[in-house]
């Protein structure tokens, strides 16, 4: 592999709570490549979002290393690496959807002339073109997530972190993002960290699926697709799919997750 | 349209219970003078008589209404809109205490408020002492106010305007700091990815998410600065406002004048509030944040 760009190595993570700590992360060692579309799947608690959240800087390891295009989390956030899509869309509803997508780019201190043509052209990438002055209540659930990773692609970070982004959406709307996000990822070729709870879901969208389990958080599994890079929905019917999502299963079961 | 009938229902049926009541309270006055000068009066006589008392009790509506009428419309059509016996002039007067008073009220409340989001020690200090100065007793501590800023030689519109800015700088100080602390994790995790400063964060998220909560406070806060400068008022002995006019009335019994004078508060408060009301439905509006 290329020098990854996501470096974790023997990472540990332990919450200090008024229960008495929280493993919440225990010898995490993972290489991302670039370009890697890598689905984090697990029990809840088992440390993905944590995870997530330390590569971005939002939490901090107490143990081990970790670095992001080589740097440490909080230098790769200063230099824009990554953008984070969280489970709400969380977009704020006094500004447009275009309003929101400018947001991040005003902060970063953006030209004008520039914050405009970099709307416009996510806006297009997500597919939402003619929506910028519509504010978001007067969008679906499934527009507004499309708003916030257009949010999350505004500034070219070349990571995209995604927590449980389609979580929330029903079964239909989320087939459609599935497929458009991988369109997506097709186009832009950044690197993708995608928290999930559905085993189709991760199949579907990975060229690698991280296989977790709790108490402490670890990671039990990691399994590489050999699924084409183009993938139609109907894939989830072949052969090959069903055994990966098999290993992913027997994975899960195998980290004794869900004995108690 | 809709909602007239029930209004209307309302308001017929208090004005109803407000006569009972002034026949009810003006009765032995009426009864008196009429034992007094030996004459028996029919039922229909009583009641007609307790509504045109010169000092009843209780005034009745009407009386209140001509009273009002008297003081203000019928003086402006006399072209006397400015007389010092008008309540448009002594409302003038309190409506001015009581705006620079909310002004600076609102002012120091939001700054205190910012002060509490970004400090610790603040946090800690302020709300106890925010909260001990709003358990004294106004009527207490305006005399004080007004004496201790008369014999350094301030006198007049001041002291009453600190008077009200006293009292409304509680709500918003409450009301912004829930405010500006109302968006989530998520939101300030966000902000966080975009390695905003915390001015960024202030202006841009903070700031708009206590938008709703400004006008809530806002209009708790109008309320009090109108009491704030009606009480300030009352200490001085003063001649000018509608606090002297409630006072004066009170002196000399004028019933009739009270009455009028927490009609025309009453009146003032509502617009003020309705204005602010206003003001928040066009900017709730413009920020896209009424549906
Ligand atoms: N800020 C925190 N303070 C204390 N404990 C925390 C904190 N954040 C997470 N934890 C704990 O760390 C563990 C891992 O949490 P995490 O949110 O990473 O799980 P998850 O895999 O994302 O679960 P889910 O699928 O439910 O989202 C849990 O036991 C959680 O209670
Ligand atoms: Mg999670």
């Amino acid at each position: 592999m290329k020098t990854p760009v996501i470096k974790a190595d023997h990472l540990d993570l332990v919450f200090q709570t008024n229960d008495g700590p929280v493993h919440a992360l225990s010898d995490v060692s993972l290489g991302i490549g670039k370009g890697e579309f890598v689905s984090f799947i697990g029990p809840s608690g088992c440390g993905k979002t944590t995870f997530l959240r330390c590569v971005a800087a939002l939490e901090h390891p107490t143990g081990g290393s970790l670095t992001v295009n080589g740097m440490t989390p909080d230098a790769a956030r200063q230099a824009r690496s990554y953008g984070y899509v969280f489970q709400a869309a969380g977009l704020y509803p006094w500004r447009t959807i275009a309003g929101n997508i400018r947001l991040p780019l005003e902060i970063m201190g953006f030209p004008k002339a520039e914050q405009e043509e970099r709307v416009a052209r996510v806006l297009d990438l997500v597919d939402l073109k003619g929506f910028g002055r519509k504010y978001p209540w007067q969008l679906s659930g499934g527009m507004q997530q499309r708003a916030s990773i257009a949010r999350a692609l505004a500034f070219d970070a070349d990571i995209l972190l995604m927590d449980e982004p389609f979580g929330a959406l029903d079964e239909i709307v989320r087939d459609h993002l599935n497929e458009q996000l991988l369109a997506l990822w097709a186009r832009t070729g950044k690197t993708c960290l995608f928290v999930t709870h559905s085993i189709p879901e991760a199949v579907y969208l990975s060229t690698r699926i991280v296989v977790m389990s709790p108490r402490p958080g670890r990671i039990t599994d990691v399994i590489d697709s050999p699924l084409p890079r183009d993938r139609p929905l109907d894939i989830r019917d072949t052969a090959a799919f069903l055994e990966i999502a098999h290993r992913v299963r027997e994975g899960l079961r195998a980290g004794h997750a869900y004995d108690d | 349209m809709r909602s007239l009938l029930p209004v209307l229902t309302v308001v017929m049926a208090i004005l109803a219970l407000w006569y009972g009541a002034a026949v009810m309270l003006n009765r032995q006055w009426t009864l008196d003078q009429a034992t007094r000068a030996g004459q028996d009066l029919t039922l229909a006589q009583i009641v007609a008589d307790t509504m045109a008392q010169d000092r009843p009790k209780l005034p009745a509506p009407h009386q209140v209404g001509a009273e009002l009428w008297n003081t203000t419309g019928a003086m402006v059509l006399e072209g006397r809109a400015l007389s010092k016996r008008s309540l448009i002039w002594h409302g003038w007067v309190t409506l001015s205490a009581t705006l620079l008073g909310f002004a600076i009220g609102t002012g120091a409340g939001i700054l205190l408020a910012i002060g509490i989001l970004h400090n610790r020690a603040m946090d800690m200090s302020v709300m106890p002492w925010a909260i001990a100065s709003q358990t004294i007793p106004i009527l207490a501590i305006a005399p004080m106010i007004i004496v201790v800023l008369n014999s350094v030689g301030v006198s007049g519109l001041v002291p009453k305007a600190i008077i009200s800015a006293y009292l409304s700088f509680f709500p918003v100080v409450v009301g912004m700091v829930a405010g500006f602390r109302s968006p989530d994790r998520m939101q300030l995790d966000l902000m966080n990815t975009w390695s905003a400063s915390p001015a960024q964060v202030f202006w841009k998220l903070r700031w708009p998410a206590s938008m709703p909560y400004l006008f809530t406070s806002l209009k708790v806060a109008m309320a009090a600065s109108l009491v704030g400068a009606i009480v300030g008022e009352l200490p001085t002995g003063a001649v000018r406002g509608l606090g002297a006019r409630l006072l004066a009335g009170s002196y000399y019994g004028q019933t009739v004048q009270i009455w009028a004078a927490l009609f025309a508060a009453a009146i003032l408060a509502a617009s003020l509030v309705g204005l602010i009301g206003l003001v928040q439905r066009i900017t709730l509006k413009r920020m896209g944040m009424a549906r």
